[in-house]
């Protein structure tokens, strides 16, 4: 069982995926309400805030297998940082482009600069992407690893910083914390809901982050069997 | 459907068209590797073929 479980474990998490995302949004369009103050539009939330959490995993996953790779030297664990950046690229992507269009249902226009919580995203997203022109300006081996290593755990920083800045924040035009001290702010159909979506969108990365992996590792495998028949 | 019904349409538009590309681009990678692979057995056999002097 253990062995089917490894082997198929993308599959089973996609299909995790797919059965969470339809009840979710389910969910979220047919029985949490409508919000008073935004309407229709606050149903972008269901889709953003869980699409921008995943990112904030997926870079957190990165710098915790860097992590793994400099302290224990795991040499397997460079290429799960890697895949994990990847994956958080695509999700700080989706989490720009959403917001956008959350932003200009909302305020009236795609961007603003005057929002530290925007920006601050904004820079965490170029942060990683840079990752990928450090990873590739240098030669495939340890050096390689230890240095792309070092970038994702320094960009671990930003995560927290970006995370809270929307409580830090003193101009409020981005959307009150989910969270605060008296608990959600938001009925109970509306955070079940979004429980949901968020537990879609993670289990999406995760397939993602599996396929991306086993095709990572497969492509490597040929590479080096292409050496030794060479 | 009102302006805002358009926004909310496209921002899950969106979310849904890049895991179909994703798909695709998975596709098209499965693909190669495939043919790689099939390249390699191929070497592999004419060489286990080749008389061994």
């Amino acid at each position: 069982l253990s062995t089917s479980l490894r082997n198929n474990g993308a599959a089973y998490v996609s299909l995790a995926a797919a059965a969470l995302l339809i009840a979710g949004f389910a969910l979220a369009f047919f029985w949490a309400p409508e919000d008073a103050d935004q309407g229709i539009s606050q149903k972008i939330f269901y889709v953003h805030v869980p699409v921008a959490l995943t990112a904030y995993v997926c870079f957190g996953w990165a710098a915790w297998k860097a992590f793994k790779l400099l302290w224990k030297g795991e040499e397997r664990a460079d290429l799960e940082s890697y895949t994990a950046v990847h994956m958080g690229v695509i999700f700080g992507l989706l989490t720009l482009v959403t917001g956008s269009i959350w932003a200009k249902v909302s305020w009236g226009v795609w961007w603003t600069w005057d929002e530290r919580q925007l920006v601050l995203f904004l820079i965490l997203f170029l942060f990683y992407s840079a990752y990928f022109m450090l990873r590739y300006s240098t030669d495939p081996g340890p050096r390689r690893a230890r240095t792309s290593a070092v970038y994702a755990l320094f960009g671990v920083v930003l995560l927290p910083v970006s995370f809270l800045a929307i409580r830090l924040a003193e101009q409020l035009l981005h959307p009150a914390p989910i969270f605060n001290r008296d608990g959600p702010q938001m009925t109970a159909s509306m955070f079940i809901s979004f429980c949901v979506c968020l537990a879609g969108m993670l289990a999406l990365a995760g397939g993602l982050y599996l396929i991306e992996l086993g095709g990572k590792r497969a492509d490597r495998s040929l590479r080096e069997l292409r050496e030794l028949l060479a | 459907m009102t302006a805002g019904e358009k926004y909310v349409a496209a921002a899950y538009l969106v979310v849904f068209a890049a895991v179909l590309l994703y798909v695709v681009l998975i596709a098209l990678k499965v693909g190669r590797l495939e043919r790689e692979l099939a390249a390699l057995a191929e070497l592999a056999r004419n060489r286990a073929e080749e008389p061994r002097g």
